[in-house]
């Protein structure tokens, strides 16, 4: 029997079963998924009297982003390792493309409660123009990209739940306590600054303060930011598409 | 549906060799029964046939794809429920199904839609509502095996699919399988020796990454020197065997193997001395034993 197949379905069951099923399932994750990143939000908020709320409320939705890629690579390394859904999928008519683009998709449809009220916190907060939401924009899907595809690299080299967390463990200072994407990066003191440029959420998050004019990058050091937030993504896609282990060796 | 594989060899790390020199050739629609023991390669085996997993070396074919080079186009044919597969807890079972048959390019009305006829020929479809993590080891797997079997596949692998069930849970699930095998090719791995010989039209004992016999039930029996099996009740072994062998099995039974003519040579001597007996084929059990000289689960 031949079917025609639908490459949407494909992407919409990757949907489904990370993110639609979950939440309708289990509708304590929509309060779980809120909490993470509006938590920061508040201290930050709190901490300097309400006047790093509109930065912050910028950067947390940075911050959702590059989140959803340490989900999406505990998320995977679940369904691979704990429930060999993966191995059931890779023989299938799915390809390894069409699951990443679902299983992202899924990260997303997850953290839409979270997002809708950031972005209503950014309209309230944030005062900028046009093209300054038009840079952030763009940044929030590189970043995403990123994450997604260090998420995917990640989550097939690890064969067991020990090794996802690890990777976990790795990824969240780097990616996600290190970087000032809560307030600007001229708060933290020399040397230390120089460490914050080991991560790519650092360019990511001066691009979206630079844009929405919290700090003053210069044309320079904005292109700057941009090519090596560009070329870092690049690179982690393509590894991402050409190493990562889709069948087994 | 057809499977045929040459020289076909695992080893992984390069040091630790699962499969050698496996020659397959499998034309034909019903179960393809796969035993061995522990670490003989059956998973191995079943991982590169259902693209899971790259040879290190040789060639395989399924419905003329080659497993290797257009592995999209063998997927389109194939599904294959993994040895420690289990449905995700916070799912139902109808998302389980339909979700999967998406994953395999059915729309979502399709996909429930046949997803829930799927539930119904398994006997699933009271719980298919309720939540994975609620239902019995049992209608786990058999909702594991009802995700593949909703699909088109014409070639479905399942390794081990009854590991871990009761009795009666197993010999449902056997029913089932015997009932899809009339149209399609089922891959089946299983330590059950009495479930590949009851469900295998074909069967395959491998050991040690290499087959050591391949082929019907009657075939294998053939092809062994005492294809059958005198059962003697007694606590004294006073019979002459001039070519055969005997295995004593409790102190009150032994067991004489040998081939048809010391069987029957032997029948007077037992009837003379009033001594009870049974004359049996040998089973699929005694087969491996000799074949693969350890002991498994029958």
């Amino acid at each position: 029997m031949s079917i025609r197949r639908n490459v949407a379905s494909q992407i919409y069951a990757s949907v489904l079963v990370n993110s639609i099923y979950a939440m309708l399932n289990y509708p304590v994750v929509l309060i779980s998924t809120l909490l993470a990143p509006l938590s920061m939000l508040a201290v930050v908020t709190f901490a300097s009297h309400g006047r790093l709320l509109a930065v912050a409320a910028e950067g947390a939705l940075i911050m959702n982003m590059v989140m959803s890629g340490t989900s999406l690579q505990g998320d995977l390394s679940h369904l691979k390792n704990d429930m060999r859904v993966q191995d059931m999928v890779v023989s299938s008519p799915t390809s390894a493309g069409v699951y990443i683009t679902g299983m992202a998709l899924s990260e997303l449809v997850y953290s839409l409660p979270t997002i809708s009220l950031l972005i209503i916190l950014n309209a309230l907060f944030v005062k900028s123009t046009i093209i300054g939401w038009v840079f952030v924009f763009l940044d929030m899907s590189t970043i995403f990209v990123f994450s997604i595809s260090l998420g995917f690299l990640l989550s097939t080299f690890s064969s067991d739940i020990i090794q996802s967390w690890a990777f976990s463990g790795i990824l969240s200072p780097i990616l996600t306590t290190l970087p000032p994407v809560y307030y600007p990066i001229s708060y933290i003191p020399f040397p230390y600054r120089y460490l914050t440029y080991l991560s790519p959420t650092t360019y990511s998050a001066e691009i979206a303060q630079s844009a929405t004019g919290f700090i003053n990058l210069g044309t320079n050091g904005f292109i700057e930011s941009w090519l090596i937030l560009v070329a870092v993504t690049l690179v982690i896609t393509y590894l991402a598409l050409k190493r990562s282990r889709w069948r087994e060796v | 549906m057809d499977i045929s594989s040459i020289q076909l060899a695992k080893t992984y790390e390069g040091k630790y060799t699962a499969l050698s020199g496996i020659n397959l050739e499998i034309s034909m629609n019903g179960i393809y029964s796969i035993i061995g023991k522990n670490g003989a390669g059956k998973t191995t085996l079943v991982r590169i046939l259902s693209t899971q997993l790259l040879p290190t070396s040789g060639s395989a074919t399924l419905n003329g794809y080659d497993i290797i080079t257009q592995p999209y186009k063998v997927r389109e044919q194939i599904a294959a429920v993994p040895q420690e597969a289990r449905p995700a807890p916070w799912l139902t079972p109808i998302q389980t199904v339909s979700s999967y048959l998406m994953w395999r390019g059915y729309t979502h009305t399709e996909a429930r839609s046949i997803a829930k006829e799927a539930l119904r020929s398994m006997d699933l479809a009271e719980v298919e509502n309720v939540k994975n993590r609620k239902l019995s080891g049992g209608q786990k797997r058999k909702l594991m095996v009802a995700t593949v079997i909703a699909s088109e596949a014409s070639v479905i692998f399942l390794d081990e699919p009854t590991t871990g069930l009761d009795y009666i849970s197993r010999k449902e699930l056997w029913g089932i399988l015997d009932k899809l095998k009339r149209d399609r090719l089922i891959i089946l791995t299983t330590h059950y020796l009495e479930e590949a010989e009851k469900l295998g039209d074909l069967i395959c004992i491998l050991d040690h990454g290499k087959i050591m016999d391949n082929g019907t039930i009657s075939d294998l029996r053939k092809r062994i020197k005492h294809p059958y099996v005198l059962k003697v009740y007694s606590s004294t072994t006073n019979l002459k065997i001039e070519d055969g062998s005997v295995s004593r099995v409790s102190p009150d039974e032994y067991f004489v193997y040998g081939n048809q003519k010391t069987i029957y040579e032997l029948i007077p001597t037992l009837i003379e001395t009033k001594t009870r007996f049974t004359v049996e084929e040998v089973s699929l059990g005694n087969i491996f034993e000799k074949l693969v000289g350890g002991e498994d689960e029958y």
